[in-house]
């Protein structure tokens, strides 16, 4: 295997929240338990889970846009949690984020030709003309006129906004964009639309992604592999394809019935939900999803289960798949929710 | 458009703005036209002329050495708005970054920092100014910095506020993706987004800083005499409210012109501003 772009080993991030007058408690919110995964140059990654599971923060985390609890994150094998000053800078340049909400995301009082070149004169790219001249190639690249350049956000609607934020990420030119629900917040016209930029940009451009989703079917066009997450932890990793064809974790294996599909064969099959995300404030002990598993086996509710590699290039944590539980190997979740 | 040229458009467009801009731009222009339009030299007495009432040849009468009431006001002006204009703008400048500061690094420390102004604005402005020009002694520059000091506190707040809602916002985050240092997200993201409220803020702080010096100046601690303020000819006119009220009274209603025209404008362009408004 090559050297990876991204690499993250036992990321962790708490929060202590002190509510209550006049004796507050501390509690601690585990946003983010236990999650490692690599990404390789050019690799997209789907980091998918219900709302609340973390999926957010642990992007954060990596881009140190908040400081990890504990764990390493490693680009190109530099430690980006250590990284000071300049140093810093320049990591920074190479990972960029695309956000969720397009209103937010911009600057409404800066123009957003100013928004584009302003990057540029941080990490001494462009000023001046030949700023403005790149700021313009930019615009046209994410499929916005020259012209753009002298107006304000509040002039575009969230489509093309996306679009502006897009680009801002591409000027400091990145290797790795994490893009958290970047088409979550549009109209589905345009979600389609703002995709097909993303991965037409991935393509000519060599661009990794963590693409951070709730929305399977996307992810599914878009990623190679996939990280399914749930309460601070990934249950299942692997290739895209395999993993949401035929998931083995029980809960992916729920997401994935919860999703759509345009396929006519399949209608009829009601979403099998079972209750909901328990909170990061109080997880259930050992594995924290078997209060909502058909499985439930004795050692679900007091070991939580590691994550295990397979022969498939998979990896699952579950108590099913693994050798401790006593049960074989071969288990499908087929044959645990009949 | 820019947002601050719609805001000053809606602002324009209401009559109660329209006129206390009027107000306070006719007083401005007296005030900086004075060398030239003012009928006297403001401190050259004319015992002859003495507690005139006011006529063709002193429009607003004379005070008990003969000075000419007009002339005097118009001179008077000067101190009245550069005073509250320089104590105003030194307190916008600091009290916005201490606020903006404060809420962008957050925690204990700004918890401290805020604490010490809610005890700096437990002081009733005058007696915040009183204390600081008995301290320093009467002059111009004692004067700013004395209302100066009276109204950092309530900009740093009104700085705060929304700076803590600005910092979580995506193009804050994007900035610290971007690698921006904290410097350039305070002063070119965040008070670009705060500057109005700022403004308006200092429009009708302006009015009080007004009335501060009148007051200062009333009780003998503002700009020392000959030199004609507000306050000190109204204090001067006191002596003699019996035989020439208009001495107190012309000084009078020049400082409550000057408020109202201050305040109106302040009233409108907060109206201008309001966020509830602002995307229409």
């Amino acid at each position: 295997m090559n050297s990876p772009l991204l690499e993250v080993r036992g990321l962790q991030k708490h929060f202590l929240q002190r509510r209550g007058f006049p004796w507050p408690k501390t509690t601690t919110i585990r946003a983010v338990e236990d999650i490692s995964l690599t990404i390789q140059p050019g690799e997209a990654m789907g980091l998918v889970g219900e709302s609340g599971c973390g999926k957010s923060t642990a992007a954060r985390a990596m881009l140190r846009l908040i400081e990890p609890t504990a764990g390493t994150v490693r680009f190109k094998g530099e430690n980006v949690l250590t990284a000071r000053g300049e140093a810093l800078k320049t990591m920074r340049r190479r990972m960029q984020i695309v956000f969720q909400d397009p209103y937010s995301s911009l600057n409404p009082r800066q123009t957003v030709g100013s928004a584009l070149m302003e990057p540029m004169a941080v990490h001494n790219i462009a000023t001046g003309p030949d700023a403005r001249r790149r700021a313009a190639a930019l615009l046209d690249e994410v499929g916005l006129p020259a012209d753009a350049l002298d107006r304000y956000p509040h002039e575009f609607s969230g489509g093309q906004r996306q679009r502006i934020g897009i680009a801002r990420a591409l000027t400091v030119e990145p290797e790795l964009i994490v893009a958290d629900e970047p088409v979550s917040a549009l109209d589905v016209s345009v979600q389609a639309q703002v995709l097909l930029l993303l991965r037409e940009l991935r393509e000519r451009r060599g661009l990794a992604f963590l693409f951070v989703s709730h929305d399977l079917s996307v992810v599914r066009w878009f990623c190679d592999t996939v990280a399914v997450m749930y309460l601070g932890r990934i249950v299942e990793q692997g290739p895209v394809a395999e993993v949401l064809r035929a998931p083995l974790h029980p809960y992916a294996n729920m997401l994935r019935e919860a999703s759509p599909e345009p396929d006519p064969s399949r209608r009829g099959i009601l979403p099998r939900i079972i209750g909901e995300i328990p909170s990061a404030a109080a997880p259930p002990p050992g594995c924290a999803f078997h209060p909502r598993c058909g499985a439930g086996l004795a050692i679900c509710s007091k070991i939580v289960p590691p994550l295990k590699a397979l022969s498939d290039g998979r990896a699952v944590a579950c108590h099913l798949y693994s050798p401790i539980s006593g049960r074989p190997f071969s288990t499908t979740p087929a044959a645990i929710s009949a | 458009m820019t947002p601050i040229r719609r805001a000053l458009m809606r602002a324009t467009s209401n009559p109660t703005t329209t006129a206390g801009a009027i107000i306070t731009l006719l007083i401005v222009a007296a005030a900086v036209l004075a060398p030239f339009l003012a009928p006297y030299d403001p401190t050259e007495q004319d015992i002859i002329a003495r507690l005139q009432g006011p006529s063709d040849e002193f429009l607003l009468g004379t005070d008990q050495f003969g000075r000419d009431i007009l002339s005097r006001l118009m001179w008077g002006a000067q101190i009245s708005l550069t005073v509250s204009l320089g104590a105003i703008a030194a307190a916008i400048v600091i009290g916005g970054v201490i606020g903006m500061v404060s809420g962008y690094i957050g925690g204990k420390f700004d918890l401290i920092v805020m604490q010490t102004m809610d005890v700096l604005l437990s002081f009733p402005s005058l007696i915040l100014g009183l204390i600081v020009v008995a301290l320093l002694g009467p002059d111009l520059i004692n004067l700013v910095i004395a209302i100066a000091l009276t109204a950092i506190a309530p900009f740093a707040r009104i700085a705060r506020a929304p700076t803590l809602v600005l910092k979580e916002r995506a193009f804050v985050e994007a900035g610290h993706a971007l690698g921006y240092s904290h410097t350039r997200i305070i002063f070119r993201h965040i008070l670009p987004n705060i500057l109005s409220e700022l403004l308006v803020m200092g429009s009708l702080w302006m009015a009080t800083a007004v009335r501060t010096e009148a007051s200062l100046s009333f009780i003998g601690l503002g700009v020392k005499p000959p030199t004609p303020t507000w306050g000190g000819m109204t204090r001067d006119g006191f002596e003699n409210i019996l035989d020439a009220p208009w001495l107190a009274i012309f000084p009078g209603i020049a400082i409550l012109l000057l408020v109202l025209g201050l305040n109106m404008v302040g009233d409108g362009l907060r109206d201008a501003t309001d966020p509830k408004l602002r995307n229409e």
